[in-house]
């Protein structure tokens, strides 16, 4: 684990740039991590990535993308197009989570 | 005296998207067994989920998982299969095979894995393909009637070959 700077703030993160401490992120924060890999948030963005932060507080784990899309109702079409090619990592990321552990 | 930064320049996890590998799976389901349709769909869905072009080519048995009629009712039998750790001849007294299949069923359903047809929707709806066997089509009667609607084509197995081209293949 080690520390990096994401604009002005200094989060810790695993060795592939993960976020590792929930209380760090922050939605402004959100907005940086998605501009680090090219995304720009929309209110689309938001739904699943408010879900995924609320999501892993209940279940202590992050969301797979089949949960994100039952759960939150949001089309998998829809994530794919919103978080193109990794979907479940980018919006794992992007919510300050680790990677979701899931198969399915 | 200096201060040291103890901030390291931003780690940010490389998603492949500056650098497509052009990485592609080809998966051939030729089985009708409950058990048996599951390994394709999880590895068909996980590498479609990083972003792998995914083909899934359905033979012989594997037809079941794709026929309207039968790809909601697919079963779970302990005939023939040692790893259920059961005396084989229970395997064998009538109702066996239907009280495997709900259970197997609801383990599934309970570690939140979709049934099949669901589990190919989700497949299709991120961006994989499904192809019929001609051969299985044409020794079974079958026309493109009465599969699957998203299954895009009834081809030969050369035209598989041909669309999976530099593809990595997994038989099942």
């Amino acid at each position: 684990m080690s520390v990096t700077s994401i604009g002005a703030t200094a989060v810790h993160v695993d060795a592939e740039g993960f976020l590792t401490e929930y209380d760090e992120w922050d939605e402004n924060l959100a907005v940086q991590l998605a501009a680090q890999i090219g995304i720009e948030l929309t209110d689309a963005h938001w739904k699943p990535i408010r879900f995924l932060r609320t999501d892993y507080i209940e279940q202590g784990e992050t969301a797979t993308l089949r949960r994100v899309s039952a759960q939150a109702g949001i089309p998998i079409k829809e994530l794919f197009s919103l978080f193109p090619g990794k979907p479940a990592k980018k919006m794992a990321y992007i919510a300050g989570l680790p990677k979701p552990r899931g198969c399915v | 005296m200096t201060t040291v930064s103890r901030t390291a320049p931003a780690v940010i996890p490389d998603f492949g998207d500056d650098q497509p590998t052009g990485r592609k799976l080809a998966i051939i389901c030729s089985k009708g067994n409950l058990d048996m349709a599951y390994p394709g769909l999880i590895l068909a869905n996980a590498a479609l989920g990083e972003g792998i072009e995914t083909h899934l080519f359905f033979t012989f048995w594997g037809f079941d998982m794709i026929t309207k009629s039968r790809m909601n009712d697919l079963k779970f039998t302990m005939l023939g299969n040692t790893a259920t750790h059961m005396p084989q001849g229970l395997g064998g007294l009538p109702g066996m095979t239907a009280m495997a299949t709900r259970q197997m069923k609801k383990q599934i359903a309970e570690i939140g894995v979709p049934d099949v047809p669901e589990f190919l929707q989700q497949i299709v709806d991120s961006g994989g393909h499904l192809w019929a066997c001609r051969m299985s089509a044409d020794m079974m009667h079958i026309d493109e009637n009465d599969l699957y609607d998203p299954v895009e084509g009834i081809i030969s197995a050369a035209d598989f070959i041909e669309k999976t081209e530099g593809a990595q293949l997994l038989f099942i």
